[in-house]
């Protein structure tokens, strides 16, 4: 807990150069505007009004959080205005996609580890995959989904962030099932047990660690992939839409307070996998 | 049907092979490294191409390997005009400016334990945000141009690098800092000579995660606004009209930009970190 006041000192020094931030960015409208007026505007004058510009270049920490509060608490959920909404048609593109590429990640983990022609062929594509910017194939899979007939919004998303969240599983599972060392490798043939007896009692055990510290990286390359996902194409729901949205059309906040939103449910996953991370390695008896 | 059988049989032909190949004593040798992955995308090519022939697939859903090739030997000029303005401007610029300030501030950072205990965690967890969504703010901020797409770029690879190279400076133990000092080192002296080369494989963890990164905060800010060239805008308008070939031209651009991306970095890393374990192996 020593990490507590470091960390709020950080926190409170990036709110000061944000606020700092919106005083400049935001004056340049606030001195044009008496100018046209004919108006001498003193400094706390100036400061005052690029604190609640309704179209700020920069909005102020205090007016995002006002929006959140507005578009959370005050909305009701099924309105399409509300954050909450938005926030679960992501998080649920987000789970499907964490669902699908874990899954994969898995399968291809096992694959590697049981089949050296696996590893050979397949290992060196799958870090290439990582080097392909996703987002160059998204609008793609979209158009592509369309043709073959899927109208679900869902479907692309997924697919999308079950592309960046696969490889960190497949990375962490790989070096999780290679954990158990020789000698405990002996030891279970010494018991006579089969390949999968030692598969499902030690392998994958001995896993759990790296399963979670992989899970935890992945679920938010998830959420990155939902959010690029709804980007590009004209999405009209989810956080990611909010940000697209709120960039033609709406006022700059509405963007601040979709990214915002977006960071809070990023946080949100993590520390949700890390919970079950500790439940478990707790009744495993793996807590560090 | 005969490309689909050919397909298929050339696609058996190959796994067949690749499992020999595994399973015999060469798969030790260099040669067998490279041919075993070739083989597998050789396969996946040919198999593509014969799907995509034998089950009639309409070039708009997706085309065959041959007709992006062609046009992407045809589109060439179109191409390179593409990758300079994201690539080369928007990407390499920002992620030079971007891992340039995050080295030199992860440098000053590190003097503070109070400022490293503070920065970690949140680096960490800005580094895990979705932080392309920031792109429509800077497109609105610094234009279309390509300094838009750089400064998006800059952004992106800011935290990854910064906790990497904080991580990085920690590494030295007691003793090894211990010598510097009873060889008399001064600060400068012992960040050059033991902690700055001993920080090098995190380091450059960081830049081949930021090479991805670059690429991806380049192409997304272009969808929101660019001059009428370059690899996102091409992507999302040649997608609208449908000319899928052109679209799969320009991801092959990307991909392969990606890879020799990361290709450079790996291959710096390898002349710099030679003495690291996971180089000599």
């Amino acid at each position: 807990m020593r990490n507590i006041i470091p960390i709020l000192t950080i926190l409170s020094a990036i709110l000061a150069i944000w606020y700092g931030s919106a005083v400049k960015m935001n004056s340049q409208w606030t001195l044009a505007q008496a100018k046209r007026n004919g108006v001498e505007l003193s400094f706390s004058e100036i400061v005052a009004d690029t604190m609640d510009q309704e179209r700020a270049r920069l909005p102020a920490p205090h007016q995002v959080a006002v929006e959140l509060w507005k578009t959370t608490v005050q909305k009701k959920i099924t309105s399409k205005r509300s954050l909450i909404f938005h926030g679960w048609v992501t998080l649920n593109a987000t789970l499907w996609g964490f669902a699908l590429g874990a899954s994969i990640g898995l399968i291809l983990a096992i694959a590697i580890v049981y089949a050296r022609v696996m590893e050979m062929g397949v290992m060196p594509w799958a870090i290439i995959s990582q080097t392909i910017p996703i987002v160059a194939i998204a609008p793609m899979i979209i158009v592509l989904m369309n043709a073959v007939g899927v109208q679900e919004r869902l479907v692309p998303k997924a697919i999308i962030s079950a592309y960046l969240c696969f490889f960190p599983i497949l990375v962490g599972m790989v070096k999780g099932l290679r954990a158990p060392d020789l000698m405990q490798l002996d030891l279970m043939k010494t018991y006579n047990a089969s390949s999968g007896q030692s598969f499902w009692k030690l392998r994958l055990p001995s896993s759990m660690p790296y399963l979670f510290t992989s899970m935890k990286i992945g679920i938010a390359a998830a959420l990155v992939g939902t959010i690029v996902g709804e980007l590009p194409t004209g999405a009209l729901r989810g956080l990611g839409a909010r940000i697209l949205i709120g960039d033609q059309f709406g006022p700059p906040i509405r963007i601040w307070s979709a990214l915002i939103a977006a960071a809070i449910l990023a946080g949100a996953l993590v520390a949700f996998v890390g919970l079950i991370q500790r439940i478990t390695l707790k009744r495993m008896g793996m807590a560090q | 049907m005969i490309w689909l059988v050919g397909a298929v049989a050339f696609w058996a032909l190959a796994v067949l092979v690749n499992v020999k190949i595994a399973g015999s004593a060469a798969h030790k040798q260099r040669w067998a490294r490279i041919v075993v992955p070739a083989l597998f995308g050789i396969a996946v090519m040919v198999l593509w191409e014969g799907l995509v022939r034998g089950l009639n697939v309409s070039p708009i859903i997706l085309p065959p390997p041959s007709a992006i090739w062609e046009r992407f030997v045809a589109s060439g000029p179109v191409l390179w005009k593409d990758f300079v303005q994201t690539a080369v401007k928007g990407a390499l610029s920002g992620y030079l400016i971007g891992c340039g300030a995050a080295f030199g501030i992860a440098i000053l950072v590190d003097r503070s334990g109070f400022l490293q205990r503070g920065l970690l965690p949140i680096g960490n967890f800005v580094a895990a945000l979705p932080i392309v969504g920031i792109a429509p703010i800077l497109v609105k901020w610094y234009g279309f141009g390509w300094e838009s797409k750089s400064a998006v770029v800059v952004v992106m690879v800011f935290f990854p690098m910064l906790i990497n190279t904080v991580m990085g400076l920690r590494e030295t133990d007691t003793m090894q800092r211990d010598l510097m000092r009873t060889y008399a080192a001064g600060y400068w002296q012992s960040l050059f000579k033991l902690r700055l080369p001993a920080a090098m494989p995190f380091v450059f963890n960081g830049l081949k995660i930021a090479t991805t990164l670059a690429l991806i905060g380049a192409i997304v800010a272009e969808y929101f606004g660019s001059p009428i060239y370059g690899m996102g805008f091409r992507i999302q308008s040649e997608a609208g009209r449908l000319s899928m070939d052109m679209v799969w031209a320009e991801i092959a651009v990307a991909a392969l930009a990606g890879s020799a991306f990361y290709g450079i970095v790996t291959l710096i890393e390898k002349g710099v970190t030679f003495w690291h374990p996971s180089q000599r192996g």
